[in-house]
């Protein structure tokens, strides 16, 4: 009987203490936000949200200094938008050819491959942009600036890639043998199975590992420093430079003094960019809820 | 566990001995382009003093001056010359500012190597940097459109350049700001368009090719003699000729020990 107790006492440690590991991380996210949001706050006592979000100067150290975040706005929102156009499509293809098309033995050498461009810093990534591609865009394409909107978006979507591959070929996989012998059953090829019955079958893992993929994009932040230029400007081009909202915060903060009009002007860049990506994320969430695939029968 | 102990104590010891002996503090407060050669010259000396604290705020050269005046600073630190206003202040307060010239500044711009145009003056440079030649068949090169590179608008070296050379104009919203002069100098290089300044050490780099400004080229020799026209000091004021423990500290900062900090900080030394 004692023993019993016992056990039923260790148990609850046990569970206490697992209860508090995992709530580590929402108490630490707490923190964050609470502490992102009393530095980014003050910022909206010296500037309008409109004059911030709208104002098209960026001259954060001027005598008379301006403070309106929207070409580095629409620099985030336009490199996030060319690298999802370049990684959605090469991301979903990479994933039906693995999990649906690719022999077992080109899957095994192509996959680990796939995953290891994931864990290139991105800081490589980059140095890679600056240095090979963007004089190779300039010889090439006699364009002016190398460093430009083009070649952050190609950088990130090596980022991103990975990202979406692997949680597409998940859910890909996760597709129930049954539905695709009915199909070939029928006498559907393989493609028109693949087309009409695997992908619809999958979309809600595949939105969400899009979605996943943006959402690294917009946040990535060493790339764009070194690859898009960093001039204030909205892009009128893919091959003008930008400055995303994550270069400035990373360029900037070192130098800004502490707890001045820049200072807070940057946390509420980091507000902002915050806001996005967790926009993104809760879309995600929410797709991959309200599509589940529970079963065959669902379908 | 009593090897844990005993090194528990002899740290406790250690430190209580340290707050024991740091009993002097100098202030220093001022002009935030002189911080980064101050923060190093400054660890050393603490460093090499133990019984010394430094402490540095950096918040503008008027900043400096103004704390000077009202006796809240040891030592001012100002990117540039103290004003007649601020001497007769200062004279009012019974104070008498002293000045001590720890470094020279100079930013030298920087072009690709493949670039024909050898020389141009600061006019030209300012109208470049705000965005009015756009072309460099304007400036007798080949042609094709200028790439402005610039540092990013909180660094000192892009505060000097809009003081010195785009005398308080903005530069246009189309230059490529980069984090630093070592990205500069990269850009600049990889790029037959561009165009950037970067102070003297970066601009030894091969890869990039300095520009005479209005004939004069930008080097030691020449910030010396003064003939060079982007350049300035970095100064120290004090109260009085510097003496006591901050008159030893800016001592140190002209011993060649100082002085060679003051390079590694990319400024050039005065000895």
């Amino acid at each position: 009987m004692a023993s019993a107790k016992d056990r039923q006492g260790k148990e609850r440690v046990i569970k206490a203490f697992f209860f508090g590991t995992a709530f580590i991380s929402v108490v630490v996210l707490a923190l964050i936000m609470l502490f992102l949001f009393m530095e980014g706050l003050p910022t909206f006592r010296f500037i309008s949200p409109g004059h911030f979000l709208f104002g098209s100067d960026w001259y954060p150290t001027d005598e008379n200094p301006d403070f309106g975040i929207f070409p580095l706005l629409m620099g985030s929102v336009t490199v996030t938008a060319l690298s999802s156009l370049i990684a959605i499509p090469l991301g979903i293809m990479t994933a039906i050819y693995l999990a649906e098309i690719a022999t077992p033995r080109v899957r095994e050498v192509i996959k680990p491959m796939v995953e290891l461009l994931a864990s290139l810093p991105s800081v490589v990534i980059g140095f890679f942009g600056m240095v090979v591609v963007a004089p190779f865009l300039q010889n090439v394409l006699d364009i002016p600036v190398g460093l430009n909107l083009f070649n952050a978006a190609l950088m990130l979507a090596f980022m991103s890639v990975p990202t979406i591959t692997s949680v597409s070929e998940d859910a890909i996989h996760s597709v129930p043998r049954e539905l695709r012998e009915a199909s070939l059953a029928l006498g559907a090829t393989q493609f028109e199975t693949i087309a009409k019955v695997v992908i619809p079958a999958s979309l809600s893992g595949i939105s969400t590992a899009v979605i996943l993929g943006m959402s690294r994009a917009i946040g990535e932040t060493m790339v764009v420093l070194m690859v898009a230029g960093g001039a204030a400007l909205v892009p009128g081009s893919i091959f003008d430079p930008i400055r995303p909202m994550p270069s400035s915060i990373a360029a900037e903060m070192a130098e800004a003094p502490f707890r001045s009009q820049h200072y807070y002007a940057l946390f509420a860049i980091a507000i902002v960019l915050f806001l996005m990506t967790f926009l993104f994320n809760l879309a995600a969430d929410y797709i991959s809820n309200k599509h589940k695939q529970v079963g065959a029968a669902t379908l | 566990m009593k090897k844990i102990i005993y090194s528990l104590a002899v740290l406790l010891m250690s430190l209580s001995v340290v707050t024991a002996q740091a009993d002097t503090t100098i202030t220093v407060k001022g002009s935030t382009t002189v911080q980064p050669a101050m923060q190093k010259v400054a660890e050393a000396y603490m460093k090499a003093k133990p019984g010394v604290n430094i402490s540095i705020s950096a918040s503008g050269s008027g900043d400096g001056a103004k704390a000077l005046i009202d006796k809240s600073t040891d030592i001012a630190m100002m990117s540039r010359e103290i004003k007649e206003g601020e001497i007769k202040q200062a004279n009012g307060n019974g104070v008498t500012p002293k000045l001590t010239v720890i470094a020279f500044d100079c930013i030298v711009p920087v072009v690709n190597p493949a670039n024909k145009v050898k020389d141009l003056t600061p006019a030209q440079l300012k109208d470049i940097y705000t965005g009015k030649v756009t072309d460099w068949k304007d400036l007798g090169g080949d042609a094709g459109k200028i790439v402005v590179v610039s540092r990013d608008s909180s660094s000192g070296t892009y505060e000097f350049w809009g003081e010195h050379v785009l005398k308080g104009e903005r530069v246009f919203a189309g230059a490529l700001l980069q984090a630093s002069s070592g990205a500069v100098v990269q850009t600049v290089a990889k790029n037959k368009y561009a165009v950037g300044y970067v102070g003297l050490a970066y601009a030894q780099n091969k890869e990039v090719k300095p520009v005479t400004v209005s004939g004069v080229v930008g080097s030691v020799a020449n910030v010396l003699n003064k003939s060079y026209p982007v350049t300035r000091t970095l100064n120290l004021y004090t109260d009085g000729e510097p003496k006591g423990e901050p008159g030893a500290f800016i001592t140190f900062f002209l011993s060649p020990e100082g002085q060679k900090l003051v390079a590694a900080s990319d400024y050039v030394p005065v000895k």
